[in-house]
């Protein structure tokens, strides 16, 4: 009983160290952003431009499912744990290479042609990643407690992030702020291969998934994954099933609750970016878990009812959560004190102009201890023979004090105890829905499809529907009408309510609760 | 009483109507504009990401799903 539980601990570890090294490599892309478009794409250069967005969204919401259904039917044919090392390797590798590309200035267009071509294996990777691991787990684990075993996996996605986070802090820490610009952002790249190769040979020493192993050995294996999975009408009810009854609201909760509250902090509440770091790094820790607690709670009461009861508490909860966060921060509920108001003048030298530019640096002080930092600049240009102001700039930042701060932080984490609710006990919920000879290419579609496709939208669509109102206010306002939305703050969040409310009905009547079994 | 087999054939029609609603809304208010009128590369990446990659996904999924729910595939025996 004992090795049982040890072996089944290796596992878990292999699995899960492999994806949360996936997740890393695909975060640190994302985190080092700005210094990898100064890099590889120029802002002046309008092709290169243009890449850049295509790497920014190809990678997440395109090449994700491709890779999903590549990786799946690979899976599915050769086994799991050969699939998922080959995803590994190939993750890895990329992102690897992708530090070791030289920069525009050196080989010019090759290299945003590069870095694009990497990242969207990085894409393809991620895809065929995490059905291999879910389903390699899942398949080890004994019935009564899959939903537990499987959460570990489920954690990995939260903890890459950190991980990356933490890497990325390390580094700067080490160097000069000119050495990280300009050679030391690779490091975190470079740092991926030797946690790569460390995985790679945990993983290469382990055997492949007994349930598979059985089927193969049995002649059961699936000839045509792809067709049974996407063609067969008895396996495609439950991928749809999937797809809008779980992983399409599971992935707008999770995007939400990760990914917007971080941007909704920073760019509609101005909160200081450090500040809010920090609050969404401890509201994270807080919650990482609860992705244990509820994927071992899936397996005494359902995983239908925790992952609906996720999804309808976001419902009901997101705007009043997103209120109270506007509320707390906004400086209209706080009373200034005027006496302490100050402003500095200083002068920076423009690269681009080599002109003197003017930075307005104006602190404002409030009663409740927050600050508020106006940072205004005023450009200047040649025009003709002369000098003119081209155009000012103006951004503020909010530091709170340690009691709204705390409010911030508790909000957040509300937001991802419901993001542990839906996204803890999923894997388990994915796996049990097919049988095992087409499990991975049927899992890893909607899974990826839900989050990379519905999930990864979420900001773009959020900004254009709090846009389109602010517009709407906006010309209301000019015509002296009677503004149409009284917190156009709030409208971004229509997007994950209303595909969490969908998903929450279809899998309210849709999804059978009653207990599977995996070994067919 | 309504059967549950029952009410799953029947909202059937509801995610067939959502398809068409969404192909509609999402090509005439939000995916064909960002393509025609781009205000940069990101807006017309988006728009066509929600044309050809979204769109299909939401509409053609949600119809066959729909179709399946008529048709009584979800039913329990």
């Amino acid at each position: 009983m004992a090795s049982e539980s040890k072996g089944l601990w290796k596992i878990i570890g292999a699995s899960s160290l492999g994806t949360l090294i996936e997740w890393y490599d695909f975060y640190i892309f994302g985190s080092l952003a700005t210094v990898i478009s100064t890099k590889f794409f120029p802002s002046d250069n309008p092709t290169a431009a243009f890449l850049a967005t295509l790497a920014t969204f190809a990678a997440g919401f395109v090449v994700r499912p491709f890779g999903a259904l590549f990786f799946g039917r690979l899976g599915d044919l050769i086994g799991r744990k050969y699939t998922f090392m080959v995803t590994l390797l190939l993750m890895g590798g990329a992102t690897f290479l992708i530090g070791c590309v030289p920069s525009y200035e050196s080989i010019g267009f090759m290299a945003p042609v590069l870095v694009l071509l990497l990242r969207l294996l990085q894409g393809l990777a991620l895809g065929g990643e995490y059905g291999g691991a879910a389903t390699y787990v899942a398949e080890h684990a004994p019935a009564n407690k899959r939903g537990y075993w499987t959460s570990w996996i489920q954690t990995t996605a939260t903890v890459g992030l950190f991980v990356s986070l933490l890497v990325i802090m390390l580094t700067r820490m080490a160097l000069s702020k000119e050495d990280f610009n300009e050679w030391g952002w690779r490091v975190p790249f470079w740092v991926s291969i030797i946690m790569v190769a460390v995985s790679y040979f945990i993983r290469k020493k382990m055997g492949e998934s007994p349930l598979f192993a059985k089927v193969k050995a049995e002649g059961h294996l699936s000839k045509n994954p792809l067709k049974e999975s996407f063609g067969n009408k008895a396996n495609f009810k439950y991928v749809l099933l999937a797809l809008f009854g779980a992983t399409m609201g599971q992935g707008v909760v999770w995007y939400t609750g990760q990914f917007y509250a971080m941007s909704f902090i920073e760019k509609i509440c101005m909160v200081d970016k450090m500040q809010s770091d920090v609050l969404i790094a401890i509201a994270l820790l807080m919650g990482t878990p609860f992705f244990l607690v509820f994927g071992a709670l899936s397996d005494k009461i359902g995983r239908k009812k925790i992952m609906l009861a996720g999804m309808l508490l976001a419902v009901f909860c997101y705007r009043p959560i997103y209120e109270k966060m506007y509320q707390t921060v906004s400086i209209k509920n706080k009373v200034e004190i005027v006496s302490k108001q100050n402003t500095k003048l200083s002068f920076v030298i423009n690269p681009k102009t080599n002109l003197r530019d003017s930075v307005y640096t104006t602190n404002y002080y409030y009663q409740d201890g927050a600050e508020k930092t106006d940072v205004k600049t005023i450009f200047l240009m040649y025009k003709g023979k002369g000098i003119v102001t081209s155009k000012e700039e103006i951004k503020a930042s909010i530091i709170v004090n340690n009691s709204d701060k705390w409010t911030l932080i508790w909000m957040v984490f509300i937001q991802v105890l419901f993001v542990t609710m839906v996204y803890g006990p999923i894997a388990a919920f994915l796996v049990e829905l097919f049988p095992t000879n087409i499990r991975y290419t049927s899992m890893s579609l909607p899974y990826h499809i839900g989050n990379g496709v519905f999930g990864g939208l979420l900001p773009a669509v959020a900004v254009y529907l709090a846009t389109k109102a602010n517009d709407a206010n906006s010309l209301a306002e000019s015509a002296g009408q009677q503004l149409p939305y009284d917190k156009p703050y709030l409208e971004g969040l229509w997007y994950p309510i209303i595909v969490s409310g969908v998903c929450f009905i279809i899998g309210m009547v849709y999804i059978n609760s009653k207990h599977k079994h995996i070994d067919d | 009483m309504i059967s549950m087999n029952k009410l799953k054939r029947l909202l059937g029609i509801v995610w067939i109507l959502l398809a068409i609603a969404c192909a509609y809304f999402g090509i005439t208010d939000f995916g064909w504009p960002k393509v025609a009128h781009p205000k940069g590369n990101d807006d017309l990446v988006f728009g066509i990401i929600i044309l050809f990659v979204l769109m299909p996904i939401i509409v053609g999924g949600l119809l066959k799903f729909g179709i399946y729910a008529i048709q009584g595939l979800y039913d329990e025996e």
